[in-house]
């Protein structure tokens, strides 16, 4: 069966914007429909820990456009008691999140 | 679907002279809700308009029905006895599937995370319910709850508590928020008590949870070399 949702990463010879160790930030901007960056992530700093290469972008995607232009992956870790500062477990707990280049901007 | 000439429905609602209410609500009584409307809607139309036939929606059900924990509990045994294996599991997921002839597809890109004596791993999706289906088959109804699915990420050291899982204080608890285009295999550790144990039998005690990061893989009393050799 040919499939018609395919998700698989796309080739490409671009230099993705991050690279891993770089200190990244989630912008705290509102959005309209379809996101994949969750909300408890939004404004909290995190370290870039893997590029996962290029990939259609969902929120164009969601709309039936073709996700283009692609945006690059990064898997992105945060302390939990960044993200939550309440958080009772230990210090160097992460939660580790898959967020697309569009939605990171140099940490500052 | 076909018009009743017997009234089998009936019966668990009146027999014998006397009612009582149905033992077991029929799986499709009742209303359909309207994303079953739709879904009934659209899967006529991509048959009636050639797109699809229904042998090959009905293959793709068996496909997806013919996945199952067993087979991600395959690939981590031959992760625990082949250290190369490994190697290539943990960087190149599809590639190192493929070599098992399990074909994930192409809905979602891989990536293993490995546990070890510093770090554990444990995957959540906050945003859907995104599962390594083509390796795990379908996820258990908790994975989907809101419940897991939002204290993971605020309270993960209490979810495993309810599970039964109480990390060391010294191990770092790694969340994953599978938000995108990846899905996410847990590589446990593999325990101690099984040196020299054959792979099937190592598998055999690899579960789902094990997979999922809400367990460790346990040595008991049914599993062990004596299975192994028999499983061998």
């Amino acid at each position: 069966m040919v499939n018609r949702m395919s998700a698989r990463r796309l080739e490409d010879s671009q230099t993705p914007r991050f690279a891993p160790g770089d200190r990244v930030q989630v912008p705290s901007r509102p959005v309209l429909g379809h996101c994949r960056t969750p909300w408890y992530v939004r404004g909290k700093r995190g370290v870039i820990c893997a590029v996962h290469g290029r990939f259609r972008d969902p929120e164009r995607l969601a709309y039936h456009f073709p996700g283009l232009p692609a945006q690059v992956l990064y898997k992105v870790r945060f302390a939990q008691q960044e993200v939550w500062p309440s958080y009772r477990g230990r210090a160097d707990d992460h939660i580790e999140i898959d967020i697309y280049e569009h939605w990171l901007e140099p940490a500052r | 679907m076909h018009e009743d000439d017997h009234d089998h429905g009936a019966e668990g609602a009146a027999h014998g002279g006397h009612a009582h209410p149905p033992l077991q609500k029929d799986h499709d009584a009742g209303t359909m809700s309207p994303y079953e409307v739709l879904e009934e809607a659209l899967r006529s139309l991509l048959i009636e308009k050639g797109i699809l036939s229904a042998e090959e929606i009905a293959g793709a059900v068996d496909l997806m029905d013919s996945r199952t924990p067993t087979l991600g509990a395959k690939v981590i045994a031959r992760a625990w006895v082949d250290p190369a294996f490994k190697k290539r599991l943990l960087k190149d997921t599809r590639a190192a599937l493929l070599e098992l002839d399990i074909d994930i597809g192409t809905i979602a890109e891989f990536a293993t995370v490995e546990n070890t004596p510093e770090v554990h791993n444990v995957i959540v999706c906050t945003l859907c319910s995104c599962y390594p289906k083509m390796l795990l088959g379908l996820p258990p109804a908790w994975y989907k709850s809101l419940a897991y699915r939002s204290r993971t990420v605020v309270d993960p050291r209490g979810v495993l508590g309810e599970f039964g899982l109480e990390l060391p204080g010294e191990v770092e608890l790694r969340v994953h928020d599978s938000t995108a285009d990846l899905r996410y295999l847990v590589l446990p550790m593999r325990p101690k008590a099984t040196r020299g144990w054959s792979e099937a039998a190592l598998a055999a005690i690899v579960t789902r949870d094990c997979m999922i990061g809400t367990a460790l893989p346990r040595v008991t009393a049914k599993a062990g070399p004596r299975r192994a050799q028999r499983a061998a």
